[in-house]
Formats: structure tokens, C-alpha cells, sequence
């Protein structure tokens, strides 16, 4: 991937004049997607065009008559967003050929639900045609809009409104997918995780992920004070501790070559990113422990796995 | 009356003018070449039968060179009028197919791409909904879309279907208009009958379509940005769709025009209603798409018989071509509307419900009696055809109906 302008440090971030995401909108203090929203529309250049799916940042930003965007957004469904990516791709590519029309970048986001359930065949049929956009899933690992539920991509043992720590089920009982596996296994040129502690590892992944000639997707863990039940003022310290547990490794996949982003050597015990979390209270009650066994289970041999893959 | 250009007559004209061109197509080959023609930007379907014809004709045309489109072959009806919902937005011109199962799919997003008000065209080859699945004619996906703010035009031959698709890109182009357009063609009847058929040179349709992009009246644009498909609450949704049902009503005005302006051109007249022997008619059979044709030759013959039939066809269906129905029926005795739905529960089929409220505010009213008929495909008969004129004008004769409903060609 040459040509990529990549960053070095935080302050290689261009600064607030270049804010396409105006202040006022509606998300809850602390949020993890609005800090990631600014820092993709600071790393793709102009022009561009947003796609939305339903989802949090699409009803926070946008109360008619009132909308916190900048640049042309657009919104159509829940489950649709690469759908209308692509149409929005595709009629690009055409009015460019016919009629000399400028071709912007086109930037989708979803949340985990519009993801990894509902809007996944969507996304799979983007990838597999080829539609040259950068996908950003925006992972609070629930239904956090419509008021914490559980989703495909809500952690072993977490509680949600569906998945609630009862006495006979502690919490959700299903492991978490994997986003990233998934689109690697279309054959896409770029797929990776990401963590708003890690600034500049996001925006250079952004980077790349623009310069692909093709679909991108990134993954990225949203924090969520009101669906996790955790501290606003936290929010950096707990994606921080997601990476540092490797409970949310971070790696990305280019062209098939896997690589660990921040190698996590001696990982810190699970129970520091659990513990600040209400979501996950239940587990670390002595009665839960099997369930909290099986969640590190889950951790270490995606950990594993990942190394081994980094070595083929 | 209709005046129907006599085919004899048009071929003479051939010979006179290049631009009349008398071909063999069968209804979705006819969509898919007024597709090309239009010179549409972005197609995006998914294959379901009876439409299978036009996606696989339009892909040829993109892959062989004759049409500078992107195909976007998307995984399901769902993606297939998103894919649309978004290439409108940016100013192009698109174009999707479907029907039955694959328009209950889309059904969502039916009413975001009206709601936009986007310039989007959709063929819908008419077939029964399951279970148990069928790939025949019914109108139910017709009339599952019927409430979701698009135009409905309805086609009763593969010259009105070409014909129908063109207009179907002159209305929602209409910057007067501005709302998404369904072209309703009878499963297998019409979409896999080859028929000949009139049809324009490319030049001819070029002359007739906007050239100019982009066609949307707000497309994405990058110097003014604007947000599309926001929340909106209680206190705008309601002056929102307030709007939204204005346009439809004042897009009536504009569709008769582009009806108009493509008789004149076309010489083949085209008008929201089609009206045969009504002037002096005892009773009149309603009917949507390839049905009309039946009708009026079964009353064709009645007529040489003395009897004072009529039948009409709606060629629009939305909006609602109010008034002309009003003044066509208001002194007919009865009329019998017929529905290629079944109705489950309800005062009458839709079409019937239509006609009923759009009749109720006469001082006197025709007697109406619904027929339900043909779903799945079930072959209505020329005999069974006379039944349903002969039992309104025995019902005209003695005033008297004991069912208001029938259904036609079903084993009891």
C-alpha cells in the first residue's frame, strides 16, 4: 500500500477547523463513536459522502431540523447501509464516466447491530461486488439504541435487557463473532480493528483503509457508558484496557497478511477492563466463575489463533 | 372515446418516417429495451420470476457495450431498491424489477424512496404472493405497494408496457412531480408474451427524456451538503407527509401532460382512464391490465347483440384518477369492478373499495358488484367473461343484488 499519507504522532491530527462533525448533537457523554466519527472525517479528504445506518449516531445527529454534518449524509435504513453505499458507489462511478461528475470517497457506518446481524447480508453482497468504500462498524456490542439488547456481537457473559444476569442464565451465553473473519473471508485488500486509545493507529487504518481500490472495513470498539454501565470519564481508560487484556486485539489484515498493530505481551488480568464495567458485575461472583472461565477462554484462543496467523 | 391508431396505418407511416419501428417483443424484453433507451445510469435487481427477462436483457446491454449503465448485481430485492434509493440521490438516472416475494422484500423501503422523493422506476411483473408459492398473475404485490406513496401505472399489452416505462421516466423526472414510479405488467400474460410492437428510435427517446444531470431536484452535493433521511418527530413528520400527500394529488395534473405529450409524439394515445362504449352503457366492467382486452371484445360482441355494456381500464391507478371515474359512472346502473386479489376480510377488493369511495358522494349511485378472479394465474374464460356482464344486467334489470361479491373460476 504506497502512497498512504500516514501520521506519526496525535499532533499530526489536523485541528479543529477541520471539524465536519458539528458539536450539539445528542449522544451521551462519554460516547465512544462521536471522538471516532471526527477523527475518520479528519482522515478522509474531501469530497466525500456519509452513509448511516439506523442506529445511534444516525438519531443523535440528526433530529429535524437540526443535523450535526457537515458534508452530505445520508441515511436509508437499518440494514441497508452498504446497499446504499453501493448505489451511492455505483452512480458515482457512472456520472463520472458519462457526465465528468467528481468522484467522492464514500464512508459507511453501522453499528454492531446493523452489522453483524440485520444489515449482514447487505455488507456481505458490498464486499463480494467489489464497491470501493471504506465500511465502519461502530461495535458497542449491543442494541444499544433501542435500549440495550443483545446482539451477535454482545460478549460471552455480558448483560442486556435480553440477555440479563438471571439466576439460571448469568448473562449472554454465546460467544461474540468475529466481524473481521468474516469480511477477510470475502477476499477484501483491507480489514482491521480499532480502539479511540489508540488515535493514531485509527487514523492511519483509516488511511489505508481509503486508499484500497475496493471495500474496507474497519471495526471498532465503541465504548458505551449508558449500554455498559460504566464511567464517561472512563472511556478512553476502558478501550484502553479492551487492548491491553487483549479482550479487542488490535490488527488488521492487508491483502490476506495478518498483523497484531500493538502486541500485547504479558496481557493484564480480564477482570481490570470486567470491573469497571456493570455489565459485567455478575461474572466475578464466585457462582459465575465457570462463566467467566469460559469468557477468557474465548479471549485466549482468539489471541492464539491470531498469532498463528500472523505466522503464515 | 380512445382512439386506437390502427396498425395498418402506423406501418404506413414506417415507410414514411424512421422513427416508427414495428418490432417482436415479448413485455419484459419491451421493459428492458425502453431501459436502454432511457439511457439509465444505475440498474440494480435481483432475478425473480416473471422478471428474470429484464435483468438478464439488460445485462447484456451493459456487457455487450449498448448501455453505459452500472449494473449493480445486489443479493437480494431488499439491496436492490437501496442500491437505487442511494444511486438517486447523487442526480442519476436508475432504474430496478421485481415482484411478488421480491416487492414484499423491498416493501420497507418503498416508502423511504417515495418519502425522498425520488425519480426512480421500478417494473413490477404482477405475481400471486405465496404461500403456496405461485410465479402466476394476481395483482397482490400491485397492491401491496399501492399505499406506499408511488405512482402505479398499470399496462394491458407489451406496446403499453414499452410505452408505459418511457412515460414512467418522463413523470418521475417531472421536477413537478418528483415522486418513484412502478410499471405494473401482468406475470406471463404480458411478461413473457411476444407481441409486436411500435417502438421509438434511440434517438426519438433521447429527444424525450431530460438529458441533463442531476435529475433529483436536491442530489448529494458537495458545496452545498445537506443531510438526507434524519430523525423526525412529532413535531414535523405529520407537515411532512402532509407534503408528501399534496404531491400526490398535484402530480395528477402533470402525469395527464406526460400522458398527452407522448400521445402526440408516440401517436398512440395514452390518458389515466380508458373508457369503451360507456357513453350509453346500462352497466361497466372495471378491470386493471391485460384483463381490459378480454372485456372489451367479450363487449364487443354484446353490443352486436343490443346490449348496453361498457368497460373500463385504469392505465393510472396512483394516484387515483378520481374525477374521471366520478363523471364516466355516475348515470350507469351498475357497475362491476374486478379484483385480481383476493380479499381477506375486507368490504371489497381494493380496486372495489376505490371505486365504491370515490362513487359514494353521488346523490345516486351505481350498484356495484365485485368479482374476484384469476389469482395465481387461473385462466378467467371467454364464457365466464359474458357471465359477469350478463349477471349486472340482470341485476340492472331487476334492481336487485344478492351477493356484492363473486368470485369467478373457483371450484366452490
Amino acid at each position: 500500500m504506497n502512497n498512504v499519507k500516514l501520521i506519526k504522532t496525535i499532533r499530526d491530527i489536523p485541528g479543529d477547523q477541520y471539524e465536519q462533525l458539528a458539536p450539539g448533537h445528542r449522544l451521551c457523554a462519554g460516547c465512544g463513536v462521536s471522538a471516532m466519527v471526527r477523527l475518520v472525517l479528519k482522515a478522509v479528504p474531501d469530497p466525500k459522502v456519509v452513509i448511516n445506518a439506523t442506529g445511534c449516531l444516525e438519531v443523535a445527529t440528526t433530529i429535524y431540523p437540526y443535523s450535526s454534518w457537515k458534508i452530505p449524509w445520508v441515511h436509508n435504513a437499518f440494514e441497508n447501509a452498504a446497499a446504499t453505499g453501493s448505489g451511492i458507489e455505483a452512480a458515482f462511478k457512472a456520472l463520472h464516466r458519462k457526465f465528468g461528475k467528481k468522484m467522492p470517497h464514500v464512508i459507511v457506518f453501522g453499528g454492531d447491530g446493523g452489522t453483524f446481524d440485520i444489515g449482514l447480508q447487505s455488507l456481505s453482497g458490498a464486499l463480494e461486488r467489489g464497491h470501493d468504500f471504506i465500511y465502519i462498524c461502530y461495535d458497542n456490542e449491543a442494541y444499544m439504541n433501542t435500549g440495550i439488547q443483545r446482539s451477535g456481537a454482545t460478549p460471552r457473559g455480558a448483560a442486556t435487557t435480553t440477555s440479563p444476569a438471571g439466576k439460571v442464565i448469568p448473562g449472554k451465553m454465546e460467544r461474540k463473532k468475529s466481524l473481521i473473519e468474516i469480511a477477510v473471508a470475502h477476499g477484501i485488500e483491507y480489514a482491521a480493528t480499532a480502539s479511540l486509545a489508540y488515535p493514531v493507529d485509527l487514523f492511519n487504518k483509516i488511511r489505508k483503509a481509503d486508499a484500497v481500490k475496493g471495500p474496507a472495513v474497519i471495526h471498532y470498539l465503541a465504548v458505551c457508558p449508558t449500554g455498559w454501565r460504566s464511567d464517561p470519564a472512563l472511556t478512553v481508560e476502558i478501550a484502553r484496557l479492551a487492548v491491553l487484556t487483549r479482550m479487542w486485539p488490535l490488527y488488521e489484515v492487508e491483502n490476506g497478511k495478518y498483523k497484531i498493530n500493538v502486541f500485547i505481551k504479558n496481557p493484564r488480568p480480564i477482570e481490570d477492563y470486567l470491573k469497571l464495567q456493570g455489565r459485567f458485575r455478575h461474572l466475578l461472583k464466585p457462582e459465575n466463575k465457570w462463566l467467566l472461565e469460559k469468557l477468557k477462554q474465548d479471549v485466549e484462543s482468539f489471541w492464539n489463533y491470531l498469532v498463528s496467523k500472523t505466522k503464515e | 372515446m380512445r382512439m386506437y391508431v390502427q396498425p395498418k396505418l402506423l406501418l404506413w407511416l414506417g415507410r414514411v418516417n424512421d422513427m416508427v419501428k414495428r418490432i417482436g417483443l415479448n413485455g419484459d424484453e419491451a421493459v428492458a429495451l425502453a431501459v436502454k433507451q432511457a439511457n439509465v445510469d444505475v440498474i440494480a435487481a435481483y432475478p425473480i420470476t416473471p422478471q428474470t427477462i429484464i435483468v438478464e436483457r439488460l445485462s447484456e446491454y451493459v456487457n455487450n457495450g449498448e448501455l453505459d449503465a452500472e449494473f449493480v448485481p445486489v443479493e437480494s430485492e431488499h439491496s436492490a431498491l437501496s442500491t437505487v434509493v442511494g444511486a438517486a440521490l447523487t442526480g442519476a438516472r436508475v432504474f430496478t424489477a421485481t415482484a411478488s416475494q421480491g416487492l414484499a422484500l423491498m416493501y420497507e423501503i418503498l416508502w423511504i424512496a417515495s418519502s425522498l422523493r425520488l425519480p426512480i422506476v421500478m417494473a413490477l411483473a404482477n405475481r400471486a404472493f405465496s404461500a403456496p408459492i405461485n410465479i402466476h398473475c394476481s395483482h397482490d404485490d400491485a397492491m401491496a405497494a399501492r399505499d406506499a406513496g408511488w405512482i402505479e401505472l398499470f399496462s394491458e399489452s407489451v406496446q403499453e408496457v414499452y410505452d408505459l416505462t418511457l412515460q414512467a421516466f418522463m413523470m418521475v423526472e417531472d421536477e413537478n412531480i418528483m415522486l418513484p414510479a412502478i410499471v405494473n405488467l401482468d406475470g406471463f400474460i404480458l411478461s413473457h408474451s411476444l407481441a409486436d410492437l411500435y417502438v421509438f428510435d434511440d434517438q426519438e427517446v433521447t429527444n424525450l427524456l431530460r438529458k441533463d444531470r442531476p435529475l433529483y431536484k436536491l442530489p448529494i452535493d458537495f458545496k452545498k451538503p445537506a443531510t438526507y433521511g434524519p430523525l423526525g418527530l412529532y413535531d414535523y413528520y405529520m407537515e411532512i407527509k402532509k407534503q408528501q400527500a399534496v404531491a400526490m394529488r398535484n402530480a395528477y395534473k402533470y402525469i395527464k401532460e406526460v400522458f398527452q405529450k407522448y400521445s402526440e409524439v408516440s401517436g398512440r394515445e395514452y390518458s389515466p382512464v380508458k373508457t369503451y362504449e360507456v357513453e350509453d352503457a346500462e352497466i361497466v366492467v372495471i378491470a386493471l391490465g391485460s384483463m381490459a382486452g378480454n372485456l372489451r371484445t367479450i363487449a364487443k360482441s354484446l353490443r352486436k347483440r343490443g346490449k348496453k355494456v361498457g368497460v373500463i381500464s385504469l392505465t393510472l391507478y396512483r394516484p387515483f384518477p378520481e374525477d374521471i371515474i366520478l363523471k364516466t359512472l355516475k348515470d350507469i346502473n351498475v357497475v362491476v369492478v374486478m379484483d385480481r386479489f383476493p380479499n381477506f376480510g375486507a368490504p371489497g377488493g381494493p380496486l372495489f373499495e376505490d371505486i365504491s369511495a370515490t362513487l359514494y358522494h353521488l346523490k345516486k349511485r351505481p350498484m356495484l358488484l365485485n368479482v374476484i378472479y384469476g389469482l395465481g394465474g387461473r385462466e378467467t374464460s371467454p364464457k365466464e367473461i359474458e357471465n359477469i356482464f350478463e349477471r349486472a344486467l340482470k341485476i340492472s334489470k331487476e334492481g336487485v343484488m344478492e351477493e356484492k361479491e363473486i368470485w369467478v373460476g373457483v371450484r366452490e
